[in-house]
């Protein structure tokens, strides 16, 4: 009879917790996709004007998105095979621009938000890494690029990896945090040519 | 001194330091930005007080085709009840059926309640030079009557679970031609924009709690109170996606799921920031 009034009191208590207890984030299901895009839609419902192409949730961002960056191994491989293949280097095979150029560009954290007017977009690289070191207002979200093209001993090689690196990140790591600014079309291959300079020029300040 | 000088020396102290902000960034200026804050802790210095009579006043003014307050707003603790109201917000509402946030509340308020036209409310939704924010006094107002109280987001309907659900997948949703999600910078621990620091947001913890706890905030840069609309807005400005529309479910989505990471944070606000 005890334990009965005892099975009791737990069943009734957990019932009451059941009712009165706060939900755990964890036990939540995710969200199915057909569910986001119509919470998506709504918060986008159309393409602005001259937004078109520059829209996406490709089959790369849809992956990242579902495991959170962190990719099974085919997954994995199938990104960067993808990725890989959409790399374009200049046509001329020159990969190395103009550093003074480069180092504005790395400055410049202007254009392609929906309050600019349109503009040539800055690549904001110090946003996220240091570079010159006497340029103190760096963000840690990247690795630091100091002496990028000096480690690299100014290596031909090195210079068109760091181009299809900035062209774009996920064909050298899948699900990199850093934007894809030449498959999105972000900045022009000019851009990316000046930014490969600046990492790369011995007379870049990034390698004094 | 006078209140009004006392602000006003405050004001330009504040101008001062938003322009030497933008201009030369460094780790002194954030410093003194933090002296700048605790200054401005007194309620009876933040311009964001302001704000909050102005709230008051608006919450109390008869306005729309029924010539009516907004006393018979429901908030979620019942029919002009704000007291702790914000700190349980974003919730379910039965009689709409809906997730709502503080403004998508208010606006269904003031059109239910008050009959009121909100085309002129949703236009002056940022305030700005000349131009003051209904919402944003509202929220100013409504959100310090839950100072001193903690964040609850229980989820105990089905569609606060799914709004949480679809809150979470925002935050980690990467899209556009940046490739960001919210996660690209408010995931990993001690990271910084420029000199920024970026709280850790998607994970439960201090930094969720005093970031949510500080909205809305007066922003010095700005010279207005600023609302988690404006921020998640501003946001996806920064990660160079399309303009979010305005009071959209995906918002008030992503909202519960910052708050629901924020449960157990001591309300403050409205605070003040950069």
């Amino acid at each position: 009879m005890k334990t009965f009034i005892a099975l009791s009191a737990l069943a009734l208590s957990s019932l009451a917790a059941l009712i009165a207890m706060p939900t755990q984030a964890q036990d939540i299901p995710k969200v199915d996709q057909t569910t986001l895009a119509k919470y998506t839609k709504e918060m986008w419902p159309k393409t602005p004007q001259g937004w078109e192409g520059r829209i996406t949730y490709d089959e790369t961002q849809a992956v990242c998105s579902q495991f959170r960056n962190d990719l099974p191994t085919a997954e994995f491989d199938k990104v960067l095979a993808r990725e890989k293949a959409n790399v374009k280097l200049p046509a001329d095979g020159k990969v190395l621009g103009d550093w003074k150029a480069g180092q504005r560009l790395a400055n410049n954290g202007r254009g392609g938000t929906f309050t600019d007017e349109p503009m040539a977009n800055g690549g904001n690289c110090y946003a996220c890494h240091e570079m010159d070191k006497k340029e103190l207002s760096f963000g840690t979200l990247g690795p630091s690029l100091y002496e990028y093209g000096k480690i690299r001993k100014y290596s031909e090689e090195e210079a068109k990896l760091a181009y299809a690196k900035i062209y774009n990140s996920m064909s050298v790591l899948p699900c990199s945090n850093m934007p894809r600014f030449g498959h999105q079309n972000f900045l022009t291959e000019q851009q990316i040519k000046d930014a490969t300079a600046f990492l790369f020029d011995p007379q870049s300040p990034v390698n004094q | 001194m006078t209140f009004a000088a006392r602000l006003g020396g405050l004001f330009l102290m504040g101008l001062a330091l938003a322009g030497n902000a933008s201009a030369q960034t460094t780790v002194d200026a954030e410093k003194e930005i933090e002296k700048f804050r605790a200054m401005m802790s007194d309620p009876m210095s933040n311009p964001g007080y302001l704000n909050v009579d102005r709230g008051e006043a608006i919450w109390n003014t008869a306005r729309g085709t029924k010539n009516v307050t907004l006393a018979g707003c429901d908030l979620g603790m019942g029919p002009g009840k704000l007291e702790g109201a914000y700190a349980r917000l974003p919730r379910y509402f039965a009689d709409t059926d809906k997730v709502m946030d503080l403004e998508q509340r208010l606006k269904h308020c003031m059109e239910t309640v008050q009959g009121l036209d909100t085309a002129d409310v949703v236009r002056r939704r940022f305030g700005g030079p000349g131009r003051t924010s209904d919402m944003e006094d509202l929220v100013a107002f409504i959100s310090n009557k839950s100072n001193d109280m903690k964040f609850e987001a229980p989820l105990s309907h089905p569609k606060e679970k799914e709004a949480y659900a679809v809150g979470e997948a925002l935050f980690f949703r990467r899209s556009d031609f940046m490739d960001f999600s919210c996660a690209t910078c408010h995931a990993d621990e001690g990271k910084r924009i420029r000199l920024q620091a970026l709280p850790i947001l998607g994970t439960a913890g201090k930094p969720v709690q005093e970031t949510m706890a500080s909205w809305p905030t007066y922003r010095i840069s700005q010279s207005q109170v600023r609302t988690m609309q404006h921020r998640l807005w501003d946001c996806y400005r920064q990660m160079r996606t399309p303009e979010p529309v305005y009071l959209s479910d995906g918002l008030t989505a992503l909202s519960l799921f910052l708050v629901k990471k924020a449960e157990g944070g001591v309300i403050n606000v409205p605070s003040i920031k950069r």
